[in-house]
């Protein structure tokens, strides 16, 4: 079965992209990562601060049991609705560092789109940190809860 | 998990993906290896040595001399590496695409 979303690591490069089909009008795909109210609802973090715009600025806490355990936030460099979103993304305290993203949102069909986001982070290293990040929550079932919640949060 | 971690630092070296894509091609003997780099011959040992136990290359006996060729198994092991950082966005996609599902539903009631 074709996957749905791919990851396209290759070696030697301090970036990767990201790529997904969506059964979904492009423009709401873009609605998504735009308003604040829906990416915490699909994030499942909360949404301190979400400016959609060009020079606007975002940050994300998801907390678990009363306790903060994801932070993140980011600059918002350039938006063109229902085309291209391109940001920073950094998770505080890890040591994966700032991220640049590029968000490409295309339409397929009226009722699918495609969504590409290439990541380009400081080396490779930090690549590869934020790589091993889900391989090692995905080792310990045990903490099943904890894994959703930072699966859903980045 | 110790030996998958190691996997994925033994590429993160560019020697060492150097020495990957050299074995790749043909299967070669260490002094062969080591023509290739200005390093010393025990530098690239050694990294011959962490490729080897990472899984990545394997040995092989030919006559009087080992050759070193590329194991399929360990290269195996850093596409499924990445494979829970692939699901985790398919994850979260799913959730988006059910998200922005459900609000196209409560649009037509």
């Amino acid at each position: 079965m074709e996957q749905k979303t791919k990851i396209n690591a290759t070696e030697g490069k301090q970036e990767l992209t990201i790529t997904r089909e969506f059964d979904l009008p492009v423009e709401l795909v873009y609605e998504a990562y735009a308003k604040a109210e829906l990416v915490s609802q699909w994030m499942g973090t909360r949404v301190i601060k979400l400016e959609n715009r060009n020079h606007g600025s975002y940050a994300f806490e998801t907390s678990h049991e009363g306790k903060v355990i994801f932070k993140a936030n980011g600059t918002i460099h350039k938006v063109v609705p229902n085309q291209q979103i391109v940001r920073t993304f950094e998770m505080e305290n890890m040591s994966i560092g700032v991220q640049l993203e590029f968000l490409n949102f295309e339409k397929v069909t009226e009722n699918k789109s495609q969504l590409t986001i290439q990541i380009i982070y400081k080396s490779e290293k930090h690549r590869a940190e934020q790589l091993k990040l889900p391989f090692a929550y995905g080792l310990n079932r045990a903490h099943n809860k904890l894994e959703q919640i930072i699966t859903h949060s980045k | 998990m110790k030996l998958r971690r190691d996997v994925f630092q033994a590429i993160a070296d560019p020697t060492r993906r150097t020495i990957i894509t050299l074995v790749a091609a043909s299967a070669m003997t260490p002094s062969a290896i080591a023509e290739n780099f200005d390093y010393s011959r025990q530098t690239i040992s050694k990294h011959i040595q962490i490729l080897t136990e990472c899984e990545l290359l394997k040995q092989e006996q030919k006559g009087r001399k080992i050759y070193y060729e590329l194991n399929p198994n360990g290269m195996k092991q850093i596409a499924d590496f990445i494979e829970p950082f692939r699901k985790m966005w398919d994850d979260r996609f799913n959730s988006l695409e059910a998200v922005m599902k459900s609000k196209i539903h409560e649009h037509k009631k």
